[in-house]
């Protein structure tokens, strides 16, 4: 059984590589009874998901506007 | 329909903000920002002509400061100092669990709310600008690379040759830092 350091060990790690089916069952089982550890781990994904989102990154525009068109 | 184009000059002024942000956030360092963003504003000038409008300019513009912070970051990690790890940092980070591997009770994780109107909040992302600027510089940097970068840790490990593991403790406790420091203002 894991603790909650080791959790968030796990849970970042998901997000730069793939967990082995070892390491996804005790993260998922210990995230079933932990509910600071969910709140983390709702935490880490938002995290992994500011450079799609970050103000200061490029919007991928389908509008004419975020275009240059060459002459 | 015909819709004049903006001539590069203007779309490239537009853009310098913008630019000078993301490599403020990347380098910690508004000089090497600035150079940075100077020598992308030269090569984009300079290339334009083929650029085929295969992809939204910015996206392509933002391709190139990508590439010339990623040569800032190897030539620095080669001639400049990097400090692998710092003693305050270690213990702040063990401060959030207890010896037993659980949360500290003040350091336990609350909820933030929707994450998809957190994304649609500005002063989320000012929190965040602050609480990248206080993380040690080397995680913040692993980090960001990861992040705002999104490099693969492979190819983060291999510019600053670190190890795989190393990469991974590193992101781990940027990641912990980050989220304690954007909760504390969040919430209050």
């Amino acid at each position: 059984m894991i603790m909650c350091r080791e959790a968030t060990r796990l849970m970042s790690l998901k997000q730069d590589r793939a967990l082995s089916f070892r390491e996804n069952t005790m993260l998922r089982f210990h995230l079933s009874m932990c509910g600071a550890c969910r709140a983390c781990a709702r935490q880490f994904d938002l995290l992994h998901k500011i450079g799609e989102h970050h103000p200061s990154t490029p919007k991928e525009s389908t509008e004419n506007g975020g275009h240059y068109e060459p002459r | 329909m015909t819709i004049t184009a903006p001539s590069i000059d203007q779309h490239i002024a537009a853009l310098r903000p913008k630019l000078i942000a993301f490599a403020r956030l990347q380098l910690r360092d508004s000089a090497a920002a600035e150079d940075t963003v100077q020598d992308t504003l030269i090569i984009a000038l300079e290339k334009h002509d083929s650029f085929a409008g295969r992809s939204a300019f910015e996206t392509w513009v933002f391709g190139i400061l990508k590439n010339k912070i990623l040569e800032r970051i190897r030539y620095e990690r080669r001639y400049l100092s990097w400090q692998d790890s710092d003693q305050n940092d270690e213990d702040s980070f063990e401060n959030l669990f207890q010896e037993n591997g659980r949360w500290q009770p003040a350091s336990k994780p609350q909820s933030w709310g929707e994450p998809d109107e957190i994304l649609e909040n500005a002063s989320f992302w000012k929190l965040l600008d602050t609480c990248l600027l206080v993380l040690p510089d080397n995680i913040a940097r692993v980090f960001t690379m990861r992040e705002l970068m999104g490099l693969t840790t492979q190819e983060i490990c291999e510019a600053l040759s670190l190890s795989d593991s190393n990469c991974w403790v590193m992101l781990h406790r940027a990641r912990l830092k980050l989220r304690s420091c954007i909760e504390k203002g969040w919430l209050t």
